[in-house]
């Protein structure tokens, strides 16, 4: 049992101060804007909530909204199992079990524009393996100008990157299980199936949490990668959220709009992380 | 069995393939990478990474980000390690409230910060310093460095406090002698999480920074010029990006799996 001791403050004392003037203040800013028409510092007015208005009318936020779902959804989908599946075939101990964990972690060490300018090497039709190969199989590959290439580029990219992370949550995991569930079900005659099932999968429910809301939060604010690899085109096929709002606040200096749209973007990012926990916290205490 | 081995080959050369493409251009020139597909440099040359080490604004960003990647992880871990402390041994009044929204900060997405924090550094006449850099790199760093310790610190019995207490320490000195190595693997973890994603990041570091303070991933950006872009230049500034990640890694690979589990496993 913790004691219950409020000079502990004390000791949370400076990540408050820290995490307040790096969080509150800008945060503030934001709200700020939002309710104001901004011409410049001696001429600005007060807008209650037109700004949220036009922002949530606005067709082009819609759209990259949409593409937003829709991309993290995919990201979800593939990478999820995808690390599951990868997890259960690393090596359990020893050298090469060091040597799968160095490997993997690589993609997550990369600075996120170095991720796209990889890709951009490696997909280009005329310079680069992977779109030079693609071409030379008879399949017309271009991400440059094909939206549909841009599109799955962009997936493969973040599947490539963030994989790793899932399969090494799962790995430290499945680590965790001690060798009596195993020997019981061997006793049972469990298939595999099964073993997975009621053993590996209900285990690792903590650490896929974790990696359910990490990947959603980050798949969700994606800027640097797609930015570098297809700077959001052809057209608008891989402008997402963050690539739209900074569009918005540094390219056009819409503050009003920007702001107002940075305050949906940080809300919904909190509805839908909440909903993920509360649903898989939820089941967790069903089972 | 087979089949396991067969997968996982499969993704381990997925992984490296890309990264392979990318060395194997760094070592090439210009006329090579244009001129044709080759699998291995036929005409092997280290001028990319020449250009890179010689030119001061090239290595001076590489040390500009180093130099605020250290920064936050020292920032970060200081703050964190008496806060994880405070999670994992006490309960006080809004402990919950504040833990929740300490890791709220994890969510922001930075596009949302990023004006903001231009203005707030510039008004206070950080602007392109590192610590700037660095201090922006807090907002979720230290959250997750919290995350993390507090994992790792919940795993040491509290019966250790209890005896070191009666033995007549008090907090301080109990916490750096005896506590603090109890911890050593999970600070090293957390000092590695801390570097790798301050060290990743381009929005917040680009936009605070603009001439003494540009950092490696920022430069990066400029060998596109009229003449087009500068693969090979390009090529290895990326390889020499990866390199201090690998690095550091090394350090911690035993460890580094429970680090990506928050220390909760």
């Amino acid at each position: 049992m913790k004691v219950h001791n409020n000079k502990a403050w004390w000791l949370v004392l400076p990540v408050f101060l820290l995490v307040a003037f790096s969080a509150v203040v800008p945060m503030m800013t934001v709200v700020n804007y939002s309710v104001q028409d901004i011409f410049d510092s001696s001429s600005r007015f007060f807008v209650g909530v037109d700004w949220f208005k036009q922002v949530l009318r606005d067709s082009r936020l819609h759209d990259s909204l949409l593409r937003q779902f829709i991309y993290s959804g995919c990201v979800l989908l593939i990478e999820i199992p995808l690390g599951i599946a990868i997890a259960l075939t690393m090596p359990t101990k020893g050298r090469w079990a060091s040597a799968c964990l160095i490997v993997m972690a690589i993609p997550l060490l990369i600075p996120w524009n170095v991720v796209g300018t990889i890709w951009q090497i490696f997909g280009r039709a005329d310079i680069g393996l992977l779109g030079w190969t693609l071409n030379a199989l008879g399949i017309s590959y271009n991400y440059a100008s094909n939206t549909t290439d841009a599109w799955v580029t962009v997936l493969v990219m973040d599947v490539w990157h963030w994989t790793s992370l899932v399969a090494l949550l799962c790995y430290s995991g499945l680590r965790a299980i001690p060798d009596v569930y195993y020997q019981a079900a061997r006793i049972d005659r469990a298939s595999s199936w099964a073993v997975f099932r009621y053993i590996q999968l209900p285990k690792l429910k903590s650490v896929l949490l974790i990696a359910v809301m990490l990947r959603f939060m980050d798949s969700f604010m994606i800027y640097t990668e797609p930015f570098v690899l297809t700077g959001g085109g052809p057209g608008n096929a891989t402008t997402f959220l963050s690539q739209t709002l900074t569009k918005m606040a540094v390219g056009q200096f819409d503050l009003g709009p920007a702001a107002a749209f940075s305050l949906v973007y940080f809300l919904i990012i909190l509805l839908v992380s909440w909903l993920f926990y509360t649903a898989m916290t939820h089941s967790d205490k069903n089972s | 069995m087979l089949r396991k081995r067969v997968v996982l080959v499969l993704y381990i050369l997925f992984l490296l393939v890309p990264i392979y493409w990318l060395v194997n251009m760094s070592f090439k020139s210009n006329t090579e990478i244009l001129g044709s597909l080759t699998l291995w440099p036929s005409s092997f040359t280290l001028d990319n990474y020449r250009v890179i080490f010689t030119d001061p604004s090239w290595y001076q960003a590489y040390l500009n980000s180093l130099y605020y990647v250290s920064l936050n992880t020292l920032i970060s871990l200081s703050v964190a390690l008496p806060a994880a402390y405070a999670f994992s041994r006490y309960r006080f009044l809004g402990d919950k409230h504040l833990f929740f929204w300490l890791l709220t900060n994890r969510m922001a997405p930075p596009a949302v910060f990023l004006l903001p924090f231009f203005q707030l550094y510039s008004s206070i006449g950080l602007f392109d310093t590192h610590i700037a850099v660095a201090l922006a790199h807090c907002l979720f760093n230290v959250p997750l460095a919290v995350w993390i310790l507090e994992g790792f610190m919940s795993g040491v019995p509290k019966e250790i406090d209890e005896t070191a207490y009666i033995d007549g320490y008090s907090f301080p000195k109990f916490f750096v002698k005896i506590f603090i190595p109890l911890i050593g693997s999970g600070i090293g973890v957390t000092a590695f999480f801390c570097f790798m994603f301050s060290w990743v990041e381009l929005l917040l570091a680009r936009t605070l920074t603009s001439v003494d303070a540009k950092p490696i991933v920022a430069v990066m950006t400029r060998t596109v010029s009229a003449s087009g872009i500068d693969w090979g230049v390009l090529a290895a500034a990326g390889v020499l990006t990866i390199l201090p990640g690998m690095l550091v890694i090394w350090f911690v690979r035993n460890h580094v799996a429970k680090g990506f589990a928050l220390g909760r496993v």
